[in-house]
Formats: structure tokens, sequence, C-alpha cells
């Protein structure tokens, strides 16, 4: 099985497998703990970020999956290996005058790498507004005439992205400026009513992944309702059918020799398994300020750990994370008039 | 097969990098002899930072191995301004490399830079067309034709193009939006007689096919911002055809319909209570028919919905429906409840 294609892509393969192994209450042995941390250490460019391998230039997802994996390894170790100052650096980099952000330099734009950039600088605290200046609004371009987010403004709404703006202006505090009740109808929509799981866009099939992408909205979405003072939400329930996306994930999703997958006949994949759990999770636990209620479909062992509806780690790990980093100053920028205002020409 | 870089007589002055995965690497690829190879000479180059042809030549190889590195695609850009490449030749290159791997990001970026360096769109249209034609709804191929358009100024044929796309397949959402998309940036959906035509253009797709949520979602898209009760007619239209080509979307449109007729009687001096009762006493129903028999995958939205607008527009008489504050849905699968 060729995975040559995966080779700019090893820290996803570091996140989507150790995130599989936390909702799994699985343990990480210290030793390979200790080698995903030096290997990504290896990751990290001397300019800062992550790259999706040894030697190669930093990139916004690597990165993304680089910090998340660590926040979960979750030892001193891991967060160590984060050069907070360089981290700054390439976000700056990589950031443009309009708001956006660019995944790489010299790279393209889209709605991911804002999502990408407000994680890892909350996360390990470099977050300022000045780096986020205009990103609100740009990301809220993207909410076009179906009520979901595109990729960038003007194309079709697509879960992925939507995900993606959604949870970065949540970390931005400005979820309550999006049509939540239009993003709240097109997500909805997405569920499919024969199959149970999600579509990525309207008309579309139905794809084991968006059980997260699109179902981790709920929770985003029931939380930036309460907070704008909507009285007749669920105290029990997300707004999407939960029994049906386990059913679809447990009986149409698995890999008979272990692993998930988009749908009956397609093959296994980390990105897939760690989705698909994802999105298993969300649909078993639902919470809220008081209370935790859960719906666990078969067997008690189909129970997973819960996961943070925004970074997509167990929620400890991000509380963890959170506490380990706000004990140190935000750092200051060290080359913005070098590199502001570097475009994507 | 192909010499590997490693026996070639003119790559000898430069000694191949290995890859620094670390004394105890994890997540290990299995590379071939032949993708070690390719890599190895090109993490050479990069370290040196050689501007050569046969640089750029094996950038070609590294990509044919891994068109996702983009440290690789990105090394290609800054070789082809360095060395003065005949852009016109890399078009050729691209082109087919897209139509090998045409869900690819770095692929239609590459492109991108090739045809704004360039300053000539002329083959674009075409090109992505042809993609479409093998896969209607590829996202980088519409992200790459709407840049195209709008960079370019080619809004002209566009609109023909979307309609024969939704004459080939009317649920292609792609072609739903670059409709929206298309018309938005030139006419606007504020000239009355463009929207009467957008209406009757969905109310047209809808008879064909009545269970198709694109033409519903645009119709609804179209006009939500002026409100749906603002475009007079629509509402009994609308109702007409629930009698032959009922669906769960056009009860969702009903329902948003009186939900809006609701949000602007209130709005008004003269507020006849009756009519405002009506009106919520039909927009509950759809909810409940939708939660309970038409759409129940999204009984706990309907249900929501209905809970907020008796809220919000009735009163405790107002409804003649029993109602449970928040009905605990039946359900086999096993439930705990623990204060968190």
């Amino acid at each position: 099985l060729n995975r040559n294609c995966l080779d700019a892509s090893r820290p996803w393969l570091c996140f989507w497998i150790l995130h599989s192994l936390e909702l799994l209450q699985e343990p990480i042995p210290a030793a390979v703990a200790s080698d995903v941390c030096q290997f990504l250490a290896r990751c990290q460019s001397p300019t800062g970020g992550f790259a999706g391998g040894p030697g190669q230039h930093a990139h916004l997802a690597p990165t993304y999956a680089a910090v998340n994996a660590l926040c979960i390894i979750g030892t001193d170790e891991a967060y160590n290996v984060i050069d907070r100052e360089k981290l700054l650096d390439f976000l700056w980099s990589v950031k443009q005058p309009d708001g956006s952000f660019v995944m790489h330099v010299g790279g393209e734009v889209d709605v991911r790498s804002a999502y990408c950039a407000a994680s890892v600088a909350s996360l390990t605290n470099i977050l300022t507004p000045k780096l986020f200046e205009n990103t609100t609004n740009w990301i809220l371009s993207c909410q076009n005439w179906e009520g979901g987010l595109s990729g960038v403004p003007g194309l079709e709404a697509h879960g992925g992205y939507t995900f993606c703006g959604t949870a970065a202006l949540v970390i931005l505090g400005k979820e309550h400026m999006l049509d939540l009740k239009a993003l709240l109808r097109w997500v909805v929509s997405r569920q499919m009513r024969f199959e149970g799981g999600f579509q990525g866009r309207c008309n579309k099939l139905v794809d084991g992944c968006y059980s997260f992408w699109q179902a981790g909205l709920l929770p985003l979405l029931h939380r930036a309702l309460y907070k704008e003072g909507e009285s007749e939400l669920s105290q029990q329930r997300w707004m999407f059918e939960q029994q049906a996306l386990q059913e679809y994930i447990l009986l149409c999703c698995q890999n008979p020799t272990g692993g998930l997958l988009d749908k009956p006949g397609k093959s296994r994949d980390f990105y897939h398994t760690c989705y698909c759990l994802s999105g298993l999770s969300i649909a078993q636990h639902f919470g809220n300020m008081d209370n935790h209620y859960e719906v666990i479909l078969g067997k008690e062992e189909n129970r997973l750990a819960p996961t943070h509806p925004v970074y997509n780690i167990c929620p400890e790990k991000v509380a963890q994370a959170l506490q380990h980093f706000l004990r140190m100053p935000v750092p200051e920028i060290h080359f913005r008039s070098n590199k502001r205002g570097r475009s994507v020409k | 097969c192909v010499t590997k870089y490693i026996n070639r007589k003119e790559w000898a002055d430069l000694e191949p990098v290995p890859q620094d995965d670390g004394p105890n690497p994890v997540v290990k690829i299995a590379y071939s002899e032949k993708f070690s190879d390719v890599y190895d000479y090109f993490r050479a180059l990069l370290k040196n930072d050689e501007k050569t042809e046969r640089a750029f030549a094996l950038t070609a190889d590294a990509i044919d191995l891994n068109a996702a590195n983009y440290t690789v695609w990105h090394y290609r850009r800054v070789l082809l301004q360095a060395l003065s490449k005949d852009l016109k030749e890399e078009m050729k290159y691209i082109t087919n490399i897209i139509e090998e791997q045409p869900k690819n990001y770095q692929v239609w970026h590459h492109r991108r830079m090739v045809v704004e360096w360039l300053n000539d769109p002329s083959e674009e249209l075409r090109f992505i067309a042809d993609i479409l034609s093998q896969d209607a709804k590829n996202y980088h191929a519409w992200q790459h034709r709407q840049w195209v358009i709008q960079e370019y100024k080619l809004w002209d044929n566009e609109l023909e193009f979307v309609e024969n796309l939704l004459e080939e397949d009317v649920r292609n959402n792609s072609a739903w939006n670059q409709r929206h998309f298309v018309i938005s940036h030139t006419t606007g959906f504020s000239d009355p007689a463009v929207v009467e035509r957008e209406i009757q253009y969905c109310l047209n797709q809808i008879r064909k096919a009545p269970h198709n949520e694109s033409a519903w979602n645009y119709l609804k898209g179209m006009l939500q911002d002026r409100g749906l009760s603002s475009q007079p007619g629509l509402l009994e239209r609308v109702l007409e055809l629930k009698e032959t080509h009922c669906s769960p979307y056009l009860l969702a449109f009903l329902f948003d319909c009186y939900e809006d007729a609701l949000e602007n009687i209130t709005q008004k001096e003269k507020v006849e209570e009756e009519e405002q009762k009506e009106t919520l006493r039909k927009a509950l129903e759809i909810c409940r028919l939708l939660a309970q028999e038409k759409d129940t995958i999204r009984k706990e939205y309907w249900e929501f919905l209905g809970r907020s607008l008796r809220n919000k527009y009735g009163n405790g008489a107002l409804s003649d429906e029993p109602m449970a504050e928040n009905p605990e849905p039946s359900i086999s699968a096993s439930q705990s409840q623990e204060a968190s």
C-alpha cells in the first residue's frame, strides 16, 4: 500500500493516530510519546511552525496537527518542543492584509488556514488581536447563500470549511457575528435521512469523516445560541439525530480487520479512523454548563472519551495545555517589518 | 527503468542528503528505492540552494512521486523564475498533472501562479470545463474557475455555462452555487425582473425534480435578505405546488415564509391578532409534521424551532396542542445522566 502521498503530512499521521487512541482510552506508552515528541521536533522549521516532514517548509496544516499531537501527549517534553516565538513569526509570515492566511509561504489561501492559526495560537498562548485583525470579517465573508461556509468567498458551502471557519470564530469570540440560524439550518440538513451519516455538501454522498466536520458544528452552535440568549435549546441532545449517526459509523464505517472508513466499499485510513471516531464521540456525549448526558449505541465498551468540539482533542488535554502556556508571557514579534505584507501574488 | 540519480555521472558532484527522521522515527513511510533516491537528491539541491536545469528536471520526478509535496512545488516555482523557463511549456506540464490528479491542492495553486505570471487566462475556462466534465463538482476546479472569472472579468458566458450544467444534472449544487455567484456579481438580485426570472427558473426545475434540495435552497437563499414574504404571490405559488410536488424542502420553505411573515407582522402598526395567531398555528403545524412524519431525521431541530417560535410569538393560551417542555425521545440505546 503506497503511502508516499502522505510524505508531506506526517504530523497529521501523528495526530490522527494519537487522537484515535485517546478517544479509545488507550494509553500511549511513555517511550512512544517521547519518540513522537522527538520526531515532531525534527518537523519543526528553523523559521517556525511545523512541516509535513523533516527538512520540508512549514505549513499551517501540519503545524495544527503537530501542536494538537503534542497537546494530546501533554508532557513537559511535548510542550517544550514548541518554539513559541518562532511559531508567532511563522504565523505573521503567512498573514495577509485582508485578514486571511496562506497555508504556507507562497501557498494558497482558504479558511482552513484561519482555523489552524487560531487553534495553535490560542493553545500556546501567542494570540494577539493584531494577529487576527480582519480575520473575523474574512471568515464571515465565507458564509454564503446556503447558510454554510465555503473555502474562500463565493464557493459552495462545505462541511470541512464550515467547521474550520466556525471553530476559528469561536476561538476569536466572534461566532455570534455569523447568521447562526442560517448556519444551523444548513448543517442539520446535511444529515442523510437514509444513511444517518452526514454529507459534505448538498446533494453529494455521505462520508464518515463528516461525522466530525458536520456533526461537530452542533455543539459549537448550541453554545453560540446559548450565549445569544436562546432559551429553548435542549438540555439533553444536540440538534442532530445522534443515534442514526452512531448507527452509520458503527454499522457501515468499520473495517472488520480494524480501522474506519468513508463508506462501505472504501478502504480504511488513519484520517477516516480519526474523524469517524471523533464524530462517534460527539454523537455519544452531550454536555453543556450544567450536565453531561450520554447516548451509547450498543455495548458499554462502545463508549469513547469525549472530545472538545473546537480543537478535537480531549477537553482535559485542552485545559492542561492552556494552563501550561498561560503561565508564559505572549512573545513579542521579531520580524514584523520584513514579513508582513507578503502577499499571495 | 530510469537510472537512479546516485548512478548518474552528471550528478556525481552532489552528495545526496538522507532524510533526518532521527534515531527512533515514528509514522515511518516505506519509501521505494526510487523515492528515497529522488528525495535524497532533492534535499541536497535544497541545502545548496542550487538553481540549475538539472534541479528543475528533478522537481518533476519528485512531484511525480508525491504531488502533495508543497516544498517541491515552491522550489519549482523559484526555479521557473530563476531560469526564466518557458511558462507556456509549464502550462502544458501543469495541465497534464491536473488531469491525472485533479483533487490535489498544490497543482491548482501552481497553475494559478503560472497564469498570473503569464497574465494569460485564455485557456482556463475551456480547461476547467474539461475537468468538470469528468467531475462536475470538483471543488478546486470551481475555485480556480471563480478566481479566473473574477480576476480577468470573464463573466459573459458563465450563466450559459451554468445552465448547461444544470441541464445535465439539475441536482449539481456546485452549479447552483455558480449561478448565484454569476448573478450576484453581474446584475445582482435587487432587480425585480431578475428575481422574477430566477423564481420562475427555480419553480420550473422543482416541477421537473421535486425532491431537489438545491433548487429550494437557491430559492430561499436568493430571497432571504429581503425576506421571503416580500415577494408577492410566491407563497400562493408554493402552496399550489404542495398538492402535487410536495417534499420536506417545500414544507420547510413554507415554514420559512410563515416565520418571515410573523417577523414582519409584529413590526407593523395594525396587528391583526387573529391573522398572527393563524400564521403561527400554520408554522407550528409544519414543524410538527416535519418532526414527526416528513423529516424525522431532523426531529430535534424542528422541535427546537417550534419551541422557539412559540416562545417568541405565542402565549400559553395560543397553542391548543399539549406540549412537553423538552420531550425525551424514546430510544433503545442506554442512557445515563451524570452531573459534570
